[in-house]
C-alpha cells in the first residue's frame, strides 16, 4: 500500500527524493505546489477509491512523504470498518 | 465611528480590552465577552445608519437560515450536485447583487452595509465544507459570532468556520494568553505604525510626486501606490489579528513580507493570505478537480492554465466589475500561468534556480510585475493610456 502512494507522490513531484527521505517538507523544498496536490488528491481518488476534499487535512498535516502516507493509510483503515 | 480608523475607535477599544485581559489571565471563556463587543462596535459604527444595519441583519439571518436548511438536507440527501449548486448561487447571490448595483451607482444603497464580502466567504466556505461532509453541526451563536465578530468584521482577514469553533470551545492555559496577549499588543501597534505613519507617507508622496501626465509622475505613483497599498491593508490585519488574539481567537495572518517573493505563486501565498487561500481552496482547487475528471484537457498545464484564469478572474470581480478590476484579475490569471509554465519546462529555470543571481532577477521582475498589476488596480493606467491616444 505505502508502495503505491510513494509512486503517486513520485509521479507527482517528479523527485525520487519523496522515497529517499519520508520527512522531507514537500511544500517548504518547492516539491508540491497548490495544483500539484490537487492532482494528488485526484489521484488518491482515482487509485484508491478515497475521496479527501482539498480542505479536509490541513497542509500541516500533509507535509511530508511520511505524514500523507499516514493520513491515506488511516482513510483506507476507516473504510473498512 | 469608523472601525480601525478613528481615534475614538482606538480609545474604545483599548477600554474594552481590558476587561477581555482580565477574563484571560483567569483563563475564563472569552466567548460571551467577544460577543457583547462585537455588538456594542456593531452598535456604535452603524447605530446611525439603520438601513444599513437592516441589511445587515436581514443578510446575516439569510445566510443562517439557507446554511442551516443545507446542513439538513446534506444530512438527509447527502452529497447532490444540485441542491449543492442551488444553496451555493444562493449563498454569494446578495454579494453578486450588490455588486451589479454598486456597478450602476445604488441610489437606493441596497445590501450596502460594511463586511458583506467578508460575511459571504465564511458563509460560502461553510455551504462548500458542507456538501464535503466536513461540517455536519452548526450552532446559530458560533455561526453569528463567525460573522460579526467586530476585529475582522469590515475586511477580514477570512477565518474558517471550523478553525474558529475550535479557538471558541478551547480554554486558553494563563501562560500562553499572556503570550498570545504580548504578541497582540505587538501586532497592535506594529499595524498601527504601517497604517497611520507608513501608509500615510507613501499615500502623501504619491500625491505630491505622482501626479501629472508625465512618465516619471506616472512611474512614482506606481512605487507609491504599491506601497501605500500593502501598509494601509498589511497594517489594518495586523492589528485585526492583535486585537483577535486578545479575544482567544487565532485569526490567520493576511501578510508574510509579499514584495519579497521570488515568483507570483510565492507572491499569492504572501499577499492577501486569507483571500488568495479561501480562492486556492473553493475556486482553483474545485475548478482544476472538475476539469481533470472531466478528461476534456489532458495537459496538466492546459488545466492549470485554465483554473488559474477563472480563479483570479473572478477574485478579479470580486473586487468590483469594472474593467480595471478584472483586467487585474486576469493579468495575475495569465502571469501564474506563465509561472506555472516556465518552472516546469523551462531549462533555464532548472539549470539557475538555486543561483543568486538568478533569485535576483526573479524577485526583481516579479515586485514589478505586481506593481504594474496594482498599477491597473488602481485606474490609473487607463487615463495614462487614454492620455497617450
Amino acid at each position: 500500500m505505502e508502495e503505491r502512494i510513494l509512486t503517486i507522490l513520485e509521479d507527482i513531484c517528479r523527485d525520487p527524493v519523496v522515497r529517499e527521505d519520508p520527512d522531507i517538507d514537500l511544500m517548504e523544498e518547492g516539491l508540491m505546489d497548490s495544483l500539484d496536490y490537487v492532482n494528488f488528491l485526484i489521484d488518491i481518488e482515482d487509485e484508491f477509491g478515497i475521496i479527501i476534499a482539498p480542505t479536509e487535512v490541513t497542509r500541516e498535516e500533509v507535509a511530508t512523504p511520511a505524514k500523507i502516507i499516514q493520513v491515506v493509510l488511516s482513510r483506507l483503515d476507516e473504510m473498512e470498518e | 465611528m469608523q472601525l480601525f480608523s478613528d481615534t475614538s475607535f482606538f480609545l474604545c477599544l483599548a477600554t474594552i480590552l481590558v476587561p477581555a485581559f482580565l477574563l484571560g489571565i483567569r483563563e475564563k471563556s472569552l466567548v460571551h465577552y467577544g460577543m457583547a463587543a462585537s455588538l456594542f462596535f456593531i452598535a456604535v459604527s452603524m447605530g446611525r445608519d439603520l438601513l444599513s444595519l437592516g441589511y445587515m441583519i436581514a443578510f446575516c439571518l439569510y445566510q443562517l437560515v439557507l446554511t442551516k436548511a443545507y446542513l439538513w438536507i446534506r444530512t438527509k440527501k447527502g452529497r447532490r450536485y444540485g441542491w449543492y449548486y442551488l444553496f451555493l448561487i444562493g449563498t454569494i447571490a446578495p454579494l453578486t447583487l450588490y455588486k451589479v448595483f454598486a456597478e450602476v451607482g445604488n441610489p437606493h444603497h441596497i445590501l450596502a452595509f460594511a463586511g458583506i464580502s467578508y460575511m459571504t466567504f465564511k458563509t460560502a466556505q461553510i455551504v462548500i465544507e458542507t456538501y464535503d461532509g466536513l461540517i455536519r453541526e452548526l450552532r446559530t451563536s458560533e455561526f453569528l459570532y463567525l460573522l460579526l465578530f467586530f476585529p475582522t468584521l469590515i475586511s477580514g482577514p477570512i477565518d474558517r468556520s471550523r478553525r474558529f469553533e475550535e479557538d471558541l470551545h478551547r480554554i486558553i492555559p494563563k501562560k500562553e494568553y499572556l503570550e498570545l496577549a504580548g504578541e497582540g499588543v505587538f501586532k497592535i501597534f506594529q499595524g498601527l505604525v504601517y497604517k497611520k505613519v507608513l501608509a500615510t507617507c507613501c499615500y502623501t508622496l504619491m500625491n505630491y510626486f505622482g501626479t501629472g501626465q508625465s512618465p516619471r509622475a506616472l512611474l512614482i505613483y506606481m512605487y507609491m501606490y504599491g506601497l501605500y497599498l500593502f501598509f494601509d491593508f498589511a497594517g489594518y490585519s495586523r492589528m485585526a489579528v492583535g486585537v483577535a488574539y486578545f479575544l482567544g481567537i487565532r485569526t490567520p495572518e493576511n501578510f508574510n513580507a509579499p514584495f519579497l517573493s521570488k515568483d507570483i505563486k510565492e507572491f499569492w501565498n504572501r499577499w492577501h493570505i486569507s483571500l488568495s487561500h479561501w480562492f486556492r481552496d473553493y475556486v482553483f482547487s474545485r475548478i482544476t478537480m472538475r476539469l481533470v475528471k472531466s478528461r476534456r484537457f489532458h495537459s496538466k498545464l492546459v488545466i492549470a492554465g485554465i483554473a488559474f484564469i477563472i480563479n483570479m478572474g473572478l477574485m478579479g470581480c470580486w473586487h468590483g466589475l469594472s474593467w480595471q478590476y478584472i483586467l487585474y484579475g486576469v493579468y495575475h490569471g495569465v502571469l501564474l500561468t506563465g509561472c506555472e509554465v516556465f518552472q516546469k519546462q523551462s531549462k533555464v529555470y532548472k539549470r539557475y534556480k538555486n543561483d543568486r543571481w538568478f533569485q535576483f532577477v526573479e524577485w526583481f521582475l516579479t515586485f514589478h510585475l505586481v506593481l504594474f498589476g496594482f498599477l491597473i488596480f488602481s485606474g490609473r493606467l487607463g487615463g495614462a493610456v487614454a492620455s497617450l491616444l
